[in-house]
Formats: C-alpha cells, sequence, structure tokens
C-alpha cells in the first residue's frame, strides 16, 4: 500500500509513534525514526524495521530547535531521495494545575507539542511542494477538543495543532498535499501509565468501547491517512478515543 | 550576462505560471501581471534557488515583487 514512500515519523522511538513507524513499514514504506532522548529504542525500532525488508534509519533532533529540524529534513532527503509522509507525533506532558504551572512548564510543552510541528511542516513543505504531493499527519489529542483539569499547556498545544492542521491544509491543498490530525483518547502508552489509578478509573468510566485504546488502534488510523484511500479528506481531525467524545 | 540571467528566468517563471516568455519583462510584477498567487511565489523562489544554486532567505523573499528584482538579487548574490 505504501511501497516505494518515505516517512518520517516524530517521536518513534516508543508508544504511539513506534507503532506507527512500525505499521507504515508493515504496509512497505521505508520510515526515518525521529527520537529526542533514547537511542538504544531508537535503534530498535529501525531495526524492526529493516527486519520487514524496509529502509530505515533514526535521527535524533530535538524538533522544538528549527536549525535542527531543517538539518534533519534534508538529511532525511538525502539518505532515502524523497519524502512523502510526514508524521507529527513527538510531544511531551507537564501536567500541573493551571495555579500552579510554572512557565517553564507551559513553554517546554508549546514549544515541543506546537512549534516543533510547525518547524517540522515548514521543512517539509518545500520538498512535498516539488513532490507535488505529501501527507503530513499531525497527533492531537482528544483533549484539545475537550479540554483537560490539570493540562492547561498539553490542552492548549493539542487545541493548536487542530488549527494548524486545517490553515496548513488550505495552504497546501493546491500542491496535492494533504494535513489531517489524529486525536487519541485514553491510550496505554508510558505517558498514561503514570496517572494514579483513580484517573485512570475515571477515564475508562468515560469510554462506551470500556478499553484503553492501544498504540496500534492508533496506527492503523494514522496508516489509513498516509494512503491513497484517504486522497480525498484534508483539515479533518479523525478521533480514536472508544467513543469518549462524539459530536 | 544579465541577458542571459533573464532567459533563464524567464523560461521558469513561463513554465511554473503558465504565460509567455515575452511577458516575463523585468518591470513585470509577479502578483499584479503574471497572475502569481503567494505559494506560487514562494514556489519560484525554490525553483530559482535551485537553477543559480544560491539561498534566498525568508525575509529577502519578501522583498522579490518584480522580475526585476529577482535579476537584481541573482546578480548581486552569484
Amino acid at each position: 500500500m505504501l511501497e516505494g514512500k518515505t516517512a518520517l515519523v516524530t517521536g518513534a522511538s516508543r508508544g504511539i509513534g513506534r507503532a506507527v513507524a512500525l505499521e507504515l513499514a508493515r504496509l512497505g514504506a521505508n520510515v526515518a525514526v525521529n527520537y529526542a532522548g533514547s537511542v538504544e529504542a531508537a535503534n530498535e525500532v529501525v531495526k524492526e524495521i529493516q527486519d520487514l525488508g524496509r529502509e530505515s534509519a533514526c535521527y535524533q533532533c530535538d524538533i522544538s530547535d528549527p536549525d535542527a529540524v531543517q538539518d534533519m529534513i534534508k538529511s532525511v532527503v538525502s539518505t532515502f531521495g524523497r519524502l512523502d509522509i510526514l508524521i507529527n507525533n513527538a510531544g511531551i506532558t507537564k501536567d500541573n494545575l493551571l495555579m500552579r504551572m510554572k512557565e517553564e512548564e507551559w513553554d517546554a510543552v508549546i514549544n515541543t507539542n506546537l512549534k516543533g510541528i510547525f518547524n517540522t511542516t515548514k521543512a517539509v513543505s518545500r520538498q512535498m511542494m516539488k513532490q507535488r504531493s505529501g501527507r503530513i499527519i499531525n497527533m492531537a489529542s482528544v483533549v484539545g477538543v475537550t479540554g483537560n483539569a490539570g493540562q492547561a499547556n498539553y490542552v492548549a498545544a493539542k487545541a493548536g495543532v487542530i488549527g494548524l492542521t486545517k490553515t496548513a491544509a488550505r495552504e497546501l491543498a493546491s500542491r496535492n498535499i494533504t494535513v489531517n490530525a489524529v486525536a487519541p483518547g485514553f491510550i496505554s502508552t508510558d505517558m498514561t501509565e503514570v496517572l494514579p489509578e483513580d484517573v485512570k478509573g475515571q477515564m475508562l468510566s468515560q469510554i462506551p468501547l470500556g478499553r484503553m485504546g492501544s498504540p496500534e488502534d492508533v496506527a492503523s488510523v494514522v496508516a489509513f491517512l498516509a494512503s491513497d484511500a484517504s486522497a480525498y479528506m484534508t483539515g479533518q481531525v479523525l478521533r480514536v478515543d472508544g467513543g469518549m467524545v462524539m459530536q | 550576462m544579465a541577458e542571459d540571467i533573464l532567459a533563464r528566468i524567464q523560461k521558469i517563471v513561463a513554465e511554473r505560471l503558465d504565460v509567455d516568455e515575452a511577458a516575463v519583462k523585468p518591470e513585470a510584477s509577479f502578483k499584479e501581471d503574471l497572475d502569481a498567487d503567494s505559494l506560487d511565489v514562494v514556489e519560484l523562489v525554490m525553483e530559482l534557488e535551485d537553477e543559480f544554486d544560491i539561498e534566498i532567505s525568508d525575509e529577502d523573499a519578501e522583498k522579490i515583487v518584480t522580475v526585476g528584482d529577482v535579476i537584481d538579487y541573482i546578480k548581486s548574490h552569484q
């Protein structure tokens, strides 16, 4: 389905990003694996992709740094020859009540989760415009739609990602580049693992499908948006949340 | 030299904007006379960077209005 395409997945060393990288590779894409911290985990993902018979390499880069992002994109294009799919997945949390949230906590989350996507999208759009095709898929979150106590920074960033998705979709549509977002709900990853049991229980009670999602549940929807099957969709936000939010 | 630059620019612009090469005169404004939209100008700048092997910063790119602006820029940066 994605044979001959090259994808770059940010934050691909674990969690949803890892599952997306592996799913795209399984469907035929060569995958560039971006990571910020753990080179061992990133190398592991690269190896798994190569075992599937696809090309892969990992790229250490803090996406909040525009120059570093520019260098990474150049390097990916020169290694793989093209760049068809960008998955903006990298994200962090620094939860705190609004009243107690430090400026550093606010800035760190906005810089990675929102500015980071601006940086990568700007850098890849040049290549995709030249190719006259491209797929950009941004990881939003249902909390970006509903709000969530204790996550002012994260929610603001994710709501911003939704606005950025719609705007980039409009600007790039005439060049056959689609931009969509996926808004996961309560997915079992390292990010949600740290939540207290009572919070988990409370969240589960709001999910009609009655279970937490898996990274693979999200990855299959991302793969759909990366494929030709979604060619006529742009500027959309697909919720993958077990029915938590319905509109 | 200047004619050569103009000829190369004319070819690229005519192809990208689907206009006659003759219409790509130094005094022609990309948006007013050649019917380019903002994204067309961004793309043209990218193609000109490749053609002339230069890098045009975002700040400089914003100042480009006419074909003549491009010729001047290329002459002073080659």
